[in-house]
């Protein structure tokens, strides 16, 4: 894979994690990060969504008509979700019952129908693969991590494996309050991070410029 | 009676934004001025009575009987952003002033999770113990749900008002600081729990 096809793929990851710097997709990230189990389900549901939908309209770039586009970007999304909510009612009953309405709701994701809009429609097949994958992880490694630090405080397990007893858990962690609280510390924790690392590159390549130029 | 105990209950128990997590999106993006968060609040009441309208009765007469209840999604998202659409040239029309006044508003409300969320709500539950499914209840409900969410925006906006005079460490400027507000706003609706 050369390095631009990897940087496609990995750009998701955390330089422009879709949740954290760019701020999409909050309703899930808030409502399903209860526990590590619901956020890594609600990832894969939608970087499911994500890979398929980026394929399809990227493949249909040329056919579908662009005073249309919206509109059929919206069904083509709708057509997946649908099917990914019937195969987890199906298969992971549990599951579907946690998630409850946030699974249809993915149709509504700005994630799926932004990355379709900016990247899929001026893109090659694979390339919107990639990116698609990318962005799916990127939301799931935002879920998992709020999703972690909730259970850990606020239920004192992880994936269901208690190791804190009852009277050390902090309730208000589970519940509303909890996930605009977590979500903002990590958001600005991550963007502390990013905007460093951005920092510092910067002034390497300052140093690297300044040298050859003649004063 | 039983109708204020809703309506009581969709504004401030089971408040759409800070208990249920929907419509977070025109929560932080619309939220820095008060008089837009009133006009967002608006669009975004008239729409959802609308769209909960059309959806119920498409559900209760065409997709139940026909059986083809696992074609929702689809149906429910394509029926709301024609709404809009709908809703958008009609107001031009009709009322240019209402249409400088919420047209901003009206394109954005198509990808608001709220507005579809509320219409898959009502179908899986019961508004009012005892009368089934019922167009006109889902319809109240929903205004009752839209005016919950006007709540809340106006006073977060109130409060991010406040918030731009205060010093902010860099990485907290922007969004994670107003989350940690809506959290804490939060917790102050938490107060309303068992209330009904």
């Amino acid at each position: 894979m050369s390095n631009s096809k990897l940087n496609i793929l990995t750009k998701g990851f955390f330089k422009e994690n879709p949740t954290l710097i760019l701020v999409l997709g909050c309703c899930p990230t808030l409502a399903v990060t209860t526990s590590v189990t619901n956020a890594l389900g609600m990832g894969a549901a939608t970087t499911f969504v994500l890979l398929m939908s980026n394929m399809l309209i990227s493949a249909l770039k040329n056919v579908i008509p662009d005073k249309v586009r919206i509109p059929s970007y919206i069904v083509i999304i709708a057509t997946f979700v649908s099917m990914i909510d019937l195969l987890i009612q199906g298969f992971l009953p549990s599951l579907s019952a946690s998630l409850g309405v946030f699974i249809p709701l993915i149709v509504v994701n700005c994630i799926v129908l932004g990355r379709a809009e900016a990247f899929a429609n001026k893109n090659t097949v694979f390339d919107s693969l990639l990116d698609g994958l990318g962005m799916g992880i990127g939301f799931t490694i935002a879920l998992t991590l709020i999703g972690a630090i909730r259970e850990i405080l606020g239920s004192g397990s992880i994936m269901g494996f208690q190791f804190i007893p009852a009277e050390y858990h902090i309730l208000i962690f589970v519940l509303a309050p909890g996930a605009f609280l977590v979500f903002g510390f990590v958001m600005a924790a991550v963007r502390f991070i990013v905007n460093k690392n951005e920092e510092k590159k910067k002034q390497k390549a300052a140093k690297r410029c300044i040298k050859p130029l003649p004063v | 009676m039983e109708y204020i105990l809703m309506i009581i209950g969709a504004v401030l128990v089971n408040n759409i934004i800070l208990v249920q997590f929907l419509g977070i999106c025109p929560f932080l993006g619309v939220s820095s001025k008060v008089n837009t968060a009133l006009g967002m609040g608006a669009a975004v009441t008239f729409v959802m009575a609308l769209a909960t309208l059309v959806t119920s009765l498409l559900q209760k007469y065409v997709l139940v009987p026909l059986d083809i209840t696992f074609l929702q999604t689809i149906v429910f998202i394509l029926v709301i952003a024609s709404l809009v659409q709908m809703v958008e040239i009609m107001l031009k029309k009709v009322s240019p002033s209402l249409y400088r006044a919420l047209g901003v508003f009206l394109p954005l409300i198509t990808t608001n999770c709220a507005v579809l969320g509320v219409a898959i709500n009502v179908t899986q539950q019961t508004i009012i113990p005892g009368h089934g499914f019922s167009v006109i209840d889902n319809t109240l409900y929903a205004v009752a749900i839209a005016i919950g969410f006007t709540l809340a925006i106006t006073i977060f906006a109130g409060l991010r008002e406040q918030l731009e005079l205060v010093e902010i460490p860099k990485g907290m400027k922007g969004v994670p600081i107003a989350l940690i507000t809506a959290g804490i706003l939060a917790m102050a609706f938490m107060g309303f729990a068992n209330l009904v």
